[in-house]
């Protein structure tokens, strides 16, 4: 089944039946590794439509970040299992109403990382790209390869557990159902297991890198505050410096503020110019949040966040005294 | 020499912990003088950058003291806290940061014996661990 075909046609369907006045999908980027976001309003524009290893983009982001254009219009949107969360989490905190979204859920397999394909390039330019399922060829001057998908897709989606969307209206094809991904929290309990100054160096080499150019929470989802932290300067929390104690510090706290409401679907660590691995992190704290109060980001529709939620009885083993 | 008095910052809630500072005091109690007291309205009102940026600025260590489960002024600003704290402490433990830095009890205003009680201990644990380098920024 060719998903960008169907795309297509559930698009049209819903402009020609009026159910939507605007659609969120992606197109073909203008270059070869990357998809645009593209905004359907009318039959036509629907032919533009993609799927494919390319549509990285979260389109969730356009609910929070530019909200005054979507305020009281009825919205469809194509999502990934990962977007899906996110969508479901603007939901939860109330900044777009499910009665205006139009969820229309596509068969993932997953978004390359375009830092991936370039490292197997050696840095050529790439000039075209074929998906042909299992296997990808990059095409440039002078360069033909032939690339297995696992070498070139996003860390996040290698630990994907939750392909398909959960929540949606419509859904193209065949759902992958959940997949058991005991890869996800390997890297965890690895660096778990070292000393805690091996874990510090590690952690210090990595993010003494970050250049602070904040690409990891312009493309997050869940990030959406009218002034971020690190923008306010009465109080100035942390420098804006490349000091790694406030390169540090943005990063506990920006893994704070989407701890329980981070779908794990790699935008930060894809965005990231430094190659920083920014998922391990956020996966850790995904991992406390489950195991201590149960929740995963954006997995039901009826939920809370779990940082705006709580028990009576939750164990606070950790409390001194 | 005298012994090395370690500097942590001790941030309490104006209606139980705070309190229990007071009644510590006023009762003679002897414990060390080594917390430097902030008051808050209430625990919830701890962000978590409070305690990255003290322990950036050179604290050796940051103890948050809130009212018993149950017992919030405000209902429920503590267990809010406790979902804060509860990941905030594990991951930066995770990041390699010694873990006995970072402390949260529950403290009332009756409990100024268990007030010097908890300020001894986590003076005992962070003399242990020595002066604070990991995430103090150098000017
Ligand atoms: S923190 Fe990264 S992985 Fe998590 S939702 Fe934001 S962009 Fe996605
Ligand atoms: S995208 Fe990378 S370099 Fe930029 S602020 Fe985020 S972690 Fe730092």
């Amino acid at each position: 089944m060719n998903t960008t075909n169907e795309l297509r046609k559930s698009i049209k369907a819903l402009i020609a039946e009026k159910k939507v006045d605007l659609f969120l999908a992606w197109e073909k980027g203008s270059l070869p590794l990357t998809a645009t976001p593209l905004f359907v309003s009318t039959e036509d524009q629907a032919d533009r439509a993609v799927f494919d290893v390319t549509c990285g983009n979260n389109l969730s982001i356009y609910f929070t970040k530019d909200r005054k254009q979507f305020a009281n219009r009825k919205v469809g949107i194509a999502v990934k299992g990962c977007d899906a969360r996110s969508v479901v989490l603007n939901i939860l905190e109330k900044q777009i109403q499910r009665e205006n979204v139009v969820i229309v859920g596509v068969p993932c397999d997953g978004v390359l990382d375009r830092k991936k394909v370039l490292a197997k390039t050696d840095g050529r330019e790439v000039l075209e790209l074929i998906d042909n399922g299992e296997t990808v060829t990059v095409k440039g001057n002078g360069f033909d390869l032939l690339l297995n998908r696992n070498e070139i897709l996003s860390s996040s989606c290698l630990a994907c557990t939750y392909p398909d969307a959960q929540e949606y209206d419509v859904f193209i094809g065949d759902a992958r159902g959940e997949v058991p991904n005991e890869s996800r929290l390997k890297e965890i309990h690895d660096f778990q297991a070292l000393s805690a100054s091996e874990r510090w160096d590690k952690t210090r080499n990595e993010y003494e890198r970050c250049i602070r150019c904040y690409a990891c929470r312009n493309v997050c989802p869940s990030c959406y505050c009218n002034v971020c932290f690190v923008d306010q300067n009465d109080p100035k929390w942390i420098g804006s410096t490349c000091d790694y104690t406030d390169t540090l510090i943005f990063h506990v706290i920006r893994n704070l503020h989407v701890a329980g409401r981070c779908v794990e679907c790699g935008a930060c660590q894809r965005a990231c110019p430094m190659d920083i691995d920014l998922l391990m992190l956020n996966r850790k704290v995904a991992m406390e949040v489950k195991d201590r109060f149960g929740d995963i980001a954006g997995l039901d529709i009826n939920g809370k966040p779990a940082m705006s939620d709580f028990r009576e009885d939750e164990k606070q083993k950790f409390i001194m005294g | 020499m005298s012994e090395w008095q370690p500097r942590i910052l001790a941030i309490l809630c104006n209606w139980c912990s705070y309190a229990g500072a007071d009644l510590a005091g006023v009762s003679r109690m002897q414990y060390p003088p080594s917390i430097r007291v902030v008051r808050i309205p209430c625990s919830g009102r701890v962000d978590p950058l409070f305690i990255m940026k003290s322990l950036q600025s050179g604290f050796d260590g940051v103890l948050v003291s809130g009212c018993h489960p149950g017992d919030c002024h405000y209902i429920s600003g503590n267990y809010v806290a406790r979902r804060k704290f509860a990941v905030l402490k594990p991951l930066l433990e995770f990041i390699g940061l010694e873990p006995n830095r970072v402390q949260f009890s529950w403290i009332s205003a009756g409990e100024g014996d268990r007030f010097a009680k908890v300020v001894t201990k986590i003076t005992e644990d962070i003399r242990e661990l020595g002066p604070a380098t990991r995430l103090v920024k150098k000017t």
